[in-house]
């Protein structure tokens, strides 16, 4: 029957589907309850575009972002990550797939903070297969000056920036972020989302950010809506908004 | 019911039930020092009480004295002198035994007795049968611990030459004496149960066997309360050198009481030197913890202020974390020591024979312990609990801001410049807590030394043996006669079966005086070309007996403050008692005895005397020594045989029980030490950097990659204890083989720390602490990686 839904999806002009999600629910039990995080939940995030997933504090975004980085299994459902099921993927699998595929910013930045700005994205680079030079990707979040600076001595928006770098210095084929302009004000939120921007445009990457913030999905391609764990709607943008000029 | 604790006390429970881990492994060091300490210091005041009561009860003497024979007559003179105020008056001679069944002829100590009642003084604690009767020449009073040995019981006999005649005694009854607590002869190093025995008979029966009516060879005497033994040992020394004394001795001196006191004191050191390394540590461990809890809440702290908490309340919140843990540590450290001090107490009492057993810990062993203990976490915590009440509100809401690293300039970010970044990440966490870092590193190399310190006992133990036995005393077998003999006496026992070279020697009991210094030992005479009994110096090797002078051992020499090339009087206390000049040829270092050695003719011409020769040394062949063993029981001569393998033998395993028990249990201490410096050390790192290390994990980073930056910093701080450790562990062990109770007059302890026994301690430490690290991987596998994505610290 996948196969089927596979077949259907892969008809000429559709683009290549670099993530695909079937019937995703993720059940937790708080005390005697059962809580649905996500409740059969379809979802695909198709080569180059940029996502923006929004919705309130429960609606389940960051369980999806957990479940498709490879950080947390579903209660039913597959993830295929290109033709990789990752449901089906053992402790050390998805560890490959997180070091190999997948590119995570936090809201938190989470630096080392006693490697510099280029080590800690050293740090990912001499694991990865094919990464770019650290330097290089520090250039591409407009942090050439700051090389050589400790977390302690840079300031959250940097902070952060230096954390894109180290996620896309891998050249992953997924970006992830998790609220990544929840802790900064909004002027250095808007440098960090450019940043982002640059990466998903000029790499190519597979960007999915997940925000409350209903402005940011002005840059997106899609906008995909969750309210109690599921996608309420999705909306497509027939122009992406430059990270720049959005405001709030 | 229903408890109001208040809330600050609850978080202050919970707090202490989240970190049990860590609560627990500080505890255990603590209660580690404070158990080593109380089981040290109430054996020792058991020790003490009891062989005080012991020595009360039975009435054992304050001074003793030996002639050659003196009339019974002197006792009313004896009595006259100044301080006296009970004497005892025996006939006391050395015999060979032969226990049936027991292949070697034994040795054993004849002690007069009056017939059918205890004697004044060193009266005997009866365990079986009765005491001797008059009119029964044979009976005799066995010591309990020989009988035990033999399994002798009151009706079975054994065989005495006395004074050169063949006699059957029987034995009705088993007996201990506050005089031989710790039954040594006189040509044994340590105790031997089994083959140095006590026979007391009726005073009749050794009279008439060495013709001894109306005199004695032995006294012993009480003073009254106050008295200086010393004048009254000169004014007896002077009343009784007319009869052969070779001088009076105080209590002190006396052997089996010197042994007690020596083990007593050993006890005392230990309690001063180890529990001090259990309390600094413990210290550093509680600091670290703390610290890290008021890192963790910081908020928490912003929010008590905010509530209105008073700085003093905040800072009392925390001072109470630091006393509950060491409570708790206390707690369990004095039952476990009230527990091992009765375990230790006991099985004392059963190497010492103790009668009875005294064990009522006073309160100072348990107080001292835990006073210090808490005074020292108190100061190591000071800062930390002053930080966090000092903490305003308003920063303690915000986060910390991360900390700071240095980035160039130090050796270590050179160091890591070369590294790949995990790796640099290990340099500089080191770099940034360098403090935390150094606790750490002193605690491991702490328990480290610790376990050094044990283990040393054993290659010391071997290193006495090897150049006491095998460099010194080169003889296979030592034969004593009852009374000097002519050399002729070489060529009858060279002709005895499996005897393959003899040497003749000579003990003559001797004042050694330089000056105002006065040491009484004896002066050994040996052939200047001996090859059986070979002056052994531990640094230089082999020295030779020169034919005029004396070679001195250096714990000799330096008491009586000599040096080769100097003159000293030597007051012979045998036969004619000259006094002669003597000048010191050499001095030799050894472990055991404050030996003096001269050439026998010399020292046969100083008696003004014909060759002769109290003992002959003799090498063997060992096939044929239970034929030689069997003709040796039966030459009424001989008095004394003494096999060296079975010296060794006795040495290694009389030694080896005592040290096992202190060594198991400072193993164990030691062992506990190294694991909760381990543990905790990580447990702080694991807390500060789950975060990262989720991150990493994140990122790509297998869990190996993980433990890797985790336990690496371990490994790091443990290679950095370990020479230090080692060298912690020699220090220590010098400082404590150089303590009072380790270095005596009869033997000293060398520091000799084998290499094995380093390799051994590191193993430990190692094993102690990848327990610690198989614990910190079960919580890596366990760091939650979806809470860090959401969680700020």
């Amino acid at each position: 029957m996948s196969d089927g839904v596979a077949t259907m999806e892969s008809v000429e002009g559709e683009p290549r589907a670099t993530l695909r999600a079937e019937n995703l629910t993720k059940t937790y039990l708080t005390g005697e309850r059962e809580f649905k995080a996500l409740d059969n939940v379809d979802l695909k995030l198709y080569a180059g575009e940029m996502v923006v997933l929004l919705g309130p504090s429960g609606s389940g975004k960051s369980t999806l972002l957990n479940i498709i980085g490879g950080l947390d299994t579903p209660t039913s459902g597959r993830v295929f990550f290109n033709d990789l099921d990752i449901t089906a993927c053992d402790e050390l699998e998805l560890t490959r797939y997180r070091r190999d595929c997948v590119g995570f910013v936090f809201q938190f930045y989470n630096l080392i903070a006693s490697l510099t700005a280029r080590e800690n994205i050293a740090l990912v680079t001499e694991i990865a297969q094919d990464p770019i030079d650290p330097a290089e990707a520090l250039s591409v979040v407009g942090l050439d000056h700051r090389v050589d600076h400790f977390p302690a001595q840079l300031s959250g928006g940097e902070q952060q920036r230096v954390a894109i770098a180290r996620a896309i210095a891998k050249q992953p084929q997924l970006l992830l972020c998790d609220e990544p302009t929840g802790a900064l004000d909004s002027k250095t939120g808007i440098v960090v989302l450019e940043a982002i921007e640059r990466v998903n445009h000029e790499l190519g990457t597979t960007t999915a950010i997940i925000t409350h913030n209903a402005v940011t999905a002005g840059m997106a391609d899609r906008v995909l809506f969750l309210g109690d764990g599921r996608i309420t709607h999705i909306e497509c943008n027939a122009e992406r908004k430059s990270a720049k000029s959005l405001a709030w | 019911m229903n408890l109001v604790i208040a809330a600050l006390d609850r978080k202050l429970l919970r707090d202490l039930w989240r970190l049990k881990g860590q609560v627990l492994a500080i505890a255990f060091v603590i209660a580690s020092g404070i158990a080593l300490l109380v089981m040290s210091l109430s054996t020792y005041e058991a020790l003490q009480l009891t062989t005080d009561t012991y020595y009360e009860r039975y009435r054992f003497a304050h001074v003793f004295g030996t002639v050659k024979r003196a009339p019974l007559q002197l006792e009313d003179r004896i009595k006259a002198l100044p301080g006296v105020q009970n004497t005892q008056l025996r006939i006391a001679k050395e015999a060979v035994l032969d226990v049936a069944g027991f292949p070697e002829p034994l040795m054993g100590r004849l002690v007069s007795l009056p017939e059918g009642r205890q004697p004044t003084l060193n009266q005997l604690v009866l365990r079986r049968g009765r005491l001797v009767e008059p009119s029964r020449p044979n009976e005799a009073v066995i010591n309990e611990s020989f009988a035990r040995a033999h399994a002798l019981n009151p009706g079975d006999t054994i065989e005495a030459i006395i004074n050169q005649k063949k006699r059957r005694l029987r034995i009705v009854g088993t007996a201990q004496s506050p005089e031989f607590i710790y039954v040594i002869s006189p040509f044994a190093l340590i105790p031997d149960k089994k083959r140095y025995g006590i026979l007391w008979m009726g005073r009749e029966a050794l009279e008439a066997a060495y013709d001894y009516e109306g005199a004695f060879n032995d006294l012993s005497l009480t003073v009254l309360r106050g008295t200086d033994t010393r004048q009254t040992i000169q004014a007896l020394d002077a009343l009784l050198a007319p009869f052969g004394s070779v001088g009076a001795i105080d209590r002190s001196d006396h052997l089996s009481n010197w042994f007690v006191q020596n083990e007593l004191k050993q006890n005392q050191t230990s309690a001063r030197i180890l529990p001090s390394i259990f309390v600094i540590v413990s210290a550093l461990l509680t600091q670290a913890a703390l610290t890290r809890l008021i890192a963790t809440e910081r908020n928490e702290i912003g929010l008590m202020k905010a509530f209105g908490y008073t700085d003093a309340e905040v800072g009392w919140h925390y001072v109470k974390f630091v006393l509950a843990i060491n409570a708790l540590g206390i707690l369990l450290g004095w039952a476990l020591g009230a527990q091992l001090g009765r375990f230790s107490t006991q099985n004392y009492a059963e190497v010492m024979n103790f009668p009875l057993l005294i064990y009522r810990p006073g309160p100072a062993a348990f107080l001292i312990g835990a006073a210090l203990n808490l005074l020292v976490a108190l100061l190591a915590t000071a800062r930390a609990v002053r930080a966090a009440a000092r903490l305003a509100p308003v920063v303690a809401m915000q986060p910390p801001s991360p900390p700071q690293f240095r980035g160039e300039g130090t050796f270590l970010s050179r160091l890591g410049a070369l590294a790949d970044e995990p790796s640099r990440i290990i340099l500089r966490q080191i770099e940034r807590w360098p403090f935390r870092a150094a606790a750490t590193v002193f605690g491991l190399a702490g328990a480290l030394a610790m376990m050094i310190l044990s283990l040393q006992f054993v290659d010391a133990v071997d290193e006495i043996e090897r150049s006491h036995f095998s460099e010194l005393q080169r003889e296979d077998l030592a034969l004593g006669f009852s009374e000097p003999k002519s050399t002729v006496v070489l060529g009858e026992i060279a002709r005895l079966p499996g005897v393959m070279a003899v040497e003749p020697m000579r003990i003559v009991p001797a004042d050694f005086v330089a000056g105002h210094i006065r040491h009484r030992g004896a002066i050994q005479g040996i052939s200047r070309d001996s090859q059986m009994t070979r002056v052994f110096d531990v640094h230089r090797g082999h020295l030779r007996v020169p034919p005029g002078g004396v070679v001195l051992a250096a714990r000799l020499a330096e008491k009586l403050q000599l040096r080769p090339g100097d003159e000293f009087e030597l007051r012979l206390l045998e036969g004619r008692r000259p006094l002669i000049k003597a000048s010191v040829s050499q001095v030799f270092d050894s472990y055991i005895g404050m030996f003096a050695y001269m050439d026998i003719v010399a020292l046969n011409r100083a008696m003004k005397e014909r060759p002769v020769t109290e003992y002959v040394n003799a090498l063997i062949d060992e096939s044929l020594q239970e034929e030689l063993l069997v003709r040796l029981k039966n030459l009424p001569a001989v008095s004394t045989v003494a096999l060296k393998s079975i010296a060794v033998t006795n040495f290694k395993e009389t030694v080896a029980a005592t040290l096992m028990i202190f060594i198991g249990f400072f193993s164990v201490f030691s062992f506990a030490l190294g694991f909760g410096v381990t543990y905790n050390a990580q447990r702080i790192a694991l807390s500060e950097r789950g975060r990262e290390l989720a991150t990493l994990r994140v990122l790509g980073f297998s869990r190996r990659d993980v433990l890797y930056i985790l336990l690496g910093e371990t490994v790091l701080l443990v290679c950095l204890a370990l020479p230090l450790g080692c060298w912690l562990g020699w220090a220590l062990t010098a400082a404590f083989v150089n303590a009072s109770g380790f270095q005596t007059e009869l033997m000293r302890i060398p520091l000799a720390i084998a290499p094995s026994t380093y390799g051994i301690s590191v193993l430990v430490l190692l094993v102690a602490c990848a327990i610690s690290g198989i614990a910190m991987k079960r919580r890596v596998d366990e760091l939650d990686l979806v809470a860090v994505l959401k969680t700020r610290e």
